[in-house]
């Protein structure tokens, strides 16, 4: 993971005894011993079959251990913003909901918008991250839309694509020219897809709730348009883009339409929008159910269920954007956008999506870290001789979201109060042990 | 009921009861002592976010008139000039244990976030574009006065239903009471899925000699800077309510402040059919009734009278 940076972990000598490992890609889906030396997997066996000498030894029956996931979409608010979360904080939050490599958004303060911001970021990843990190580079200098960074730059310097994100690209003419310049450039385009003439003043989606609420809509079709001029645009370029966030029925028509037409698309869907409704906001209208985009329909979010089973949409982001108390603490107009979301992550999407039987196990585990091969990541995999980067999970425990607090600095999660199942116990990543349940004992 | 934060707290037998209450009061007003002695000792906080003069005003004789102690504080002048947040103003009011509270916010759900930050009840005297349930309530009065009975009465909300917490608050309440409920304005005026609260659509004044009330809504000049109409002058042509298109039988509302020659013509503010000044008077009835309902009436916590002056030991 080259362009990937984080502290020095003394690597793991370890051995997980007896734990389900389904590594679907590797087509594993069995009682293991998992043995690791040296921060790699160096033997998988029967269960009991695996020597523990020298070795810590987790007991995993009854366990599940899955390979780590990879989020391509994270605000870990550093530079600039540390009072909603830093790179220990980001993760810390990441490694507890099983992450082993995340990708940060570039719309920090500085914006990462040139090589030196980004050489010291990542040198500063070097001395906190606890996972590794990655870093995306803005598409247009301070995000303002209209002057293309300097991309080829940027790439040497370890950007691992670019995108805006929190805005569109909204002239046509640069996003074309950053596809062009993707040629000599390379990375992929992530593209955040909203028509801000059409998203107004919007903060919620537009619909019964919001004609109930009397709050301005943010209409899908300010994303699906948007999608489809993008889509175009790729097309023509032969560009390589993708979509960030889908959040609406006709986006992952949009999506599904390019992918037909043979354009180089992938896309997005986040935990939240897979989960939650824009109902939510008739029970309570809390602020931590504000988010861009917005929560919509369950019509909406039965397709973005059906993209992620069909293979429209390519992996699950979280889109993790933490935001501190007292900024969410305010009337639901004048809140930020943004949800917390990588502790909660496979949590959420196991306990209504994978326990109700309406998507399997496999697929949400596939899909959680499928992101890393959308930016030319390894894939993480639970196999001899690859670097241990996987999580062990209960599926069977039950935890309130919040209850004890979160590892993030930010506790602006939209499932807080919440009573979900599955639980990271621990996470090793990029060979190290990453993280460790509170309570998670430790045999030898 | 410990709140009155949208007009979906209360139900038809609620609203009847609290309008009954108001329909008592009256004959508090015309009094020479205007005033009874029902929540005595009591304190009421005013806090108007928000310009407002006929809410805050009655909202205030209300309070008076029930013989509580009322404090008034606005925007203007008080710390949230400063910077001060609504959560810490309204913690800070709150160690001055007021019993009620009463919010008038730009800020949709304003009222609901102040009802978890105090022990004290929340009145909601509008939440941005939101609510406005007692505006709702002393609209039912003003009309149940007029034609008796809300049972099957036709009732036509003309105007800017996009970005009024009084049609959001007034369609439920009419329909709780019997009546059937269509909204009427420009397209861009009307909010996409506002027909789920189960009100009737209409985009021109054609079908408007069918309804019993006619209730016009406030047109704002800024509207035309944000493209919802091409001028206010189209506007006014196609959806002002006139002494043409007004028929006798009908009955006129509007909340106020009245835009004349834009929502309606200066022939018909002044007509018969007009009730718009005896829905300025129903607000302070309406507004005794409401704090009396959340003080010292059903669901009202009790209070142990206290006749002694507690001494230090």
């Amino acid at each position: 993971m080259s362009a990937l940076e984080s502290r020095p972990t003394p690597p793991a000598d370890l051995l997980v005894r007896g734990a389900h490992v389904l590594d679907p890609r590797a087509g594993i889906n069995a009682p293991q011993d998992v043995l690791v030396r040296g921060g790699q997997i160096a033997e998988l066996g029967a269960p009991g079959s695996l020597p523990d000498d020298g070795v810590e030894v987790v007991d995993g029956e009854g366990k599940h251990v899955f390979p780590g996931f990879v989020d391509p979409h994270v605000h870990l608010r550093t530079p600039g913003q540390e009072h909603k979360e830093d790179l220990d904080t980001g993760t810390r939050s990441a490694a507890a909901g099983g992450y082993v490599a995340v990708v940060a958004m570039p719309n920090t303060d500085p914006v990462v918008d040139n090589a030196p911001v980004l050489l010291s970021l990542r040198e500063q990843a070097r001395r906190e991250a606890r996972i590794p990190v990655g870093f995306l580079a803005a598409v247009t200098r301070g995000l303002g839309g209209e002057g293309l960074t300097e991309m080829a730059e940027l790439r040497d310097a370890g950007a691992l694509g670019f995108t805006d994100d929190g805005k569109p690209v909204h002239r046509a003419g640069i996003l074309r020219k950053a596809l062009q310049y993707q040629r000599l450039a390379g990375g992929v385009l992530c593209l955040h897809e909203e028509d801000p003439t059409l998203s107004g003043k919007g903060v919620m989606h537009e619909g019964d709730v919001s004609a109930r609420l009397g709050l301005a809509g943010i209409p899908s079709v300010s994303e699906s348009t948007l999608i489809a001029r993008d889509a175009a645009l790729a097309r023509y370029e032969d560009g390589r883009i993708h979509i960030q966030h889908l959040s609406a029925r006709e986006s992952v028509e949009a999506v599904a339409a390019a992918k037909l037409a043979g354009v180089k698309i992938t896309a997005e869907a986040s935990p939240h929008h897979l989960t939650l409704t824009d109902q939510a906001l008739l029970e309570s209208l809390d602020t931590r159910l504000k988010m861009n985009p917005p929560l919509r329909t369950e019509t909406d979010r039965q397709a973005l269920v059906e993209g992620l089973r069909d293979g429209t949409i390519d992996c699950i982001a979280t889109d993790h954007a933490p935001h501190a108390r007292e900024e969410k603490e305010v009337p639901f107009e004048e809140a930020p956008m943004g949800t917390t979301g990588l502790e909660t992550a496979f949590a959420a999407v196991y306990t209504e999506l994978v326990l109700p039987g309406v998507l399997p196990l496999e697929l949400v585990v596939d899909k959680l870290s499928t992101g890393a091969a959308l930016l030319g990541l390894p894939l993480p995999a639970v196999q001899v001789g690859h670097s241990a980067d996987f999580c062990l999970v209960d599926l069977e425990a039950e935890w309130e979201v919040g209850e004890h607090g979160y590892e993030s600095r930010s506790e602006n999660c939209c499932f807080s109060g919440r009573t979900l199942r599955g639980r990271v116990l621990a996470t090793v990543a990029a060979g190290g042990i990453a993280y460790r349940e509170r309570a998670f004992a430790v045999v030898a | 009921m410990r709140h009155l934060l949208s007009i979906e707290d209360l139900d038809r037998s609620a609203i009847e009861r609290i309008l009954d209450r108001a329909k008592s009061f009256t004959e508090v007003s015309e009094r020479e002592i205007k005033k009874v002695p029902a929540l005595r000792g009591r304190r009421v906080l005013n806090l108007f976010w928000e310009a407002s003069t006929r809410t805050r005003s009655s909202f205030e004789l209300a309070a008076k008139a029930l013989s509580a102690d009322v404090v008034n504080l606005s925007s203007s002048g008080s710390a949230i000039e400063k910077g001060e947040s609504l959560k810490d103003t309204v913690q800070t009011l709150s160690a001055y244990r007021p019993d009620l509270i009463v919010i008038r916010s730009p800020h949709v759900g304003a009222a609901h976030l102040v009802a978890g930050w105090t022990d004290a009840a929340v009145v909601n005297a509008g939440d941005g574009k939101h609510e406005h349930p007692t505006q709702a309530l002393l609209d039912v009065y003003a009309l149940r006065d007029r034609i008796g009975s809300l049972d099957g009465a036709n009732i036509w909300i003309v105007g800017d239903v996009m970005h009024s917490r009084v049609a959001r608050s007034n369609i439920p309440a009419f329909m709780m009471l019997g009546a059937d409920v269509t909204v009427c304005g420009p397209p861009t005026l009307i909010p996409r899925g506002i027909e789920t609260l189960g009100c009737k659509v209409e985009y021109t004044l054609d079908r408007l000699p069918e309804a019993d009330v006619v209730y016009a809504l406030r047109m704002q000049n800024e509207r035309m800077t944000d493209s919802f109409v091409p001028s206010i002058r189209e506007y006014a042509a196609r959806y002002q309510i006139d002494g043409r298109r007004l028929a006798s039988r009908q009955v006129l509302m509007h909340p106020g402040p009245v835009n004349r020659g834009v929502e309606l013509a200066a022939e018909v503010i002044d007509s018969p059919q007009a009730i718009i000044g005896q829905q300025v008077a129903a607000g302070v009835v309406v507004r005794m009734a409401v704090l009396y309902e959340l003080l010292a009436g059903r669901g009202a916590p009790k209070t142990e009278p206290q006749t002694s002056i507690p001494v230090p030991a």
